[in-house]
């Protein structure tokens, strides 16, 4: 029994996935498949970056970097200490300069004493020893102490600010923000 | 008419419900049951049923693995001990571990988590240094050499990490000397080969405030953020992901045909 000629009713897809009469196409599938794959890469990689972010701090509980270092006036010719436990700088005054150098030795990183004695700075690590500019001479220090940003603020004061550092062994030591001349 | 034999109360527990409902094999005369109670048994299948003559041979192996092995589980339990009175705060820290001494019934808790942890790190270079003597690296066991030299790194951080946890100035510079080397990482150290490579425009994305080594002390320099940190890896990361690479170690024994023997 023959069936009447039907015309086939026009069945739009209602979505990628959909094809005519409600069946999943395969060109839809392999796009919902990619899009699937794309978004889960993408959720992943954004899980992980955060996880990775997750370990760096916004807020450090520590002094800050920049300090004011009081009145070049208050510094007599040679090392001084005051800022050597609380900000991990040594404040030296020779004839021609005031210069800030870090406490910090460029070996392993422990904390150089200044003798005043020897007129050296001695690492009591493992040995390092350092004149009073900064110049290493002696232990297995690579190479000199580093020197940081120092300028006077806008009351006369020394300003340190421990963010930039001058190395000698780049030249660095006579750029203008290395040191206060006196 | 004989009686029946009587029967002692320990028979009488082994027909029991409870018992039945724990061993699920019969009494260990035979070789089938004493297999079973092995295999049976969360802990005792990881040991195999039956080992060679000369697995147990002490001048072969030393038992350096199974020592190792033992002093972890020492340091775990010790160290779990350690945590009810130790505060990771640099407040209280080191006063705590003085206090874990003078002032906690057997106070030698401390000295011998302490001494457990320096035999450990003896034990497994022994451990590596017989396996390497013997050959017992080589085919099938190459994979399991290499979890094994996992397991030594995660050891010696283990070490690292308990250093600082003291919070003594011989902890704070060793702590600091070590992590320093972390600045001279490849790319992610401030003071590494390629690092200076990473910048956008004049701006360096590599420095002090966000290398690898301030990742591992969550400063810039050794601090109570430090202390913490070290603390929770010691006594948790750190463990969790050794307790899983053991659980490999000793899988990987067993499927590479057991404790090597001579040949």
């Amino acid at each position: 029994m023959p069936d009447a000629p039907k015309t086939e009713p026009v069945v739009l897809p209602a979505s990628p996935g959909a094809a005519a009469g409600g069946e999943v196409s395969r060109r839809g599938f392999l796009s919902w498949i990619a899009i699937a794959w794309v978004s889960f890469t993408g959720a992943m990689t954004l899980i992980s970056v955060s996880t990775l972010r997750f370990f760096f701090p916004n807020v450090l509980f520590e002094p800050p970097q920049t300090f004011k270092a009081g009145f070049p006036s208050e510094y007599a010719p040679g090392v001084d200490n005051r800022f050597k436990e609380s900000r991990g700088v040594f404040m030296v005054r020779d004839d021609k300069e005031i210069y800030a150098l870090s406490t910090v030795c460029t070996h392993l990183g422990c904390t150089p004493n200044w003798l005043d004695a020897e007129g050296k700075f001695k690492c009591p690590c493992h040995g390092s020893g350092f004149y009073i500019t900064g110049i290493n001479f002696e232990g297995p220090a690579p190479r000199p102490l580093e020197r940081f940003r120092i300028v006077l603020a806008e009351d006369g004061q020394i300003l340190v600010d421990k963010t930039k550092v001058y190395r000698q062994e780049k030249g660095q030591w006579q750029d203008p923000e290395a040191f206060i001349p006196v | 008419m004989a009686t029946p034999p009587k029967k002692s109360w320990f028979d009488n527990l082994r027909e029991s419900q409870v018992w039945n409902s724990i061993f699920r094999h019969g009494p260990p005369d035979n070789t089938r049951n004493r297999s079973l109670a092995v295999l049976t048994n969360v802990f005792l299948h990881l040991h195999p049923v039956k080992v060679r003559k000369s697995g147990l041979r002490l001048k072969y192996t030393w038992c350096a693995g199974g020592t190792t092995f033992f002093l972890f589980l020492v340091e775990t339990i010790t160290g779990l001990l350690l945590m009810f009175y130790y505060r990771p705060t640099a407040e209280y820290a080191f006063v705590d571990i003085l206090d874990l001494r003078s002032q906690v019934p057997l106070g030698v808790m401390r000295e011998i988590h302490r001494w457990g942890a320096h035999a450990m790190v003896i034990a497994v270079w022994l451990h590596m240094l017989r396996v390497f003597m013997t050959g017992s690296y080589k085919p099938p066991r190459e994979f399991n050499w290499n979890v094994g030299v996992l397991l030594l790194v995660l050891t010696l951080l283990l070490s690292f990490t308990g250093y600082l946890l003291p919070w003594d100035q011989l902890a704070m510079w060793a702590v600091t000397v070590g992590s320093n080397m972390a600045r001279a990482t490849p790319f992610l150290g401030n003071e590494g080969p390629g690092a200076a490579l990473l910048k956008v425009g004049d701006i360096g994305l590599v420095h002090a405030g966000d290398d690898a080594r301030f990742a591992l002390l969550a400063g810039r320099f050794v601090g109570s953020a430090a202390l913490l940190r070290f603390y929770v890896l010691h006594c948790v990361g750190i463990p969790l992901v050794a307790a899983v690479l053991m659980a490999v170690h000793f899988w990987r024994v067993r499927k590479d045909g057991g404790i090597s023997g001579p040949l």
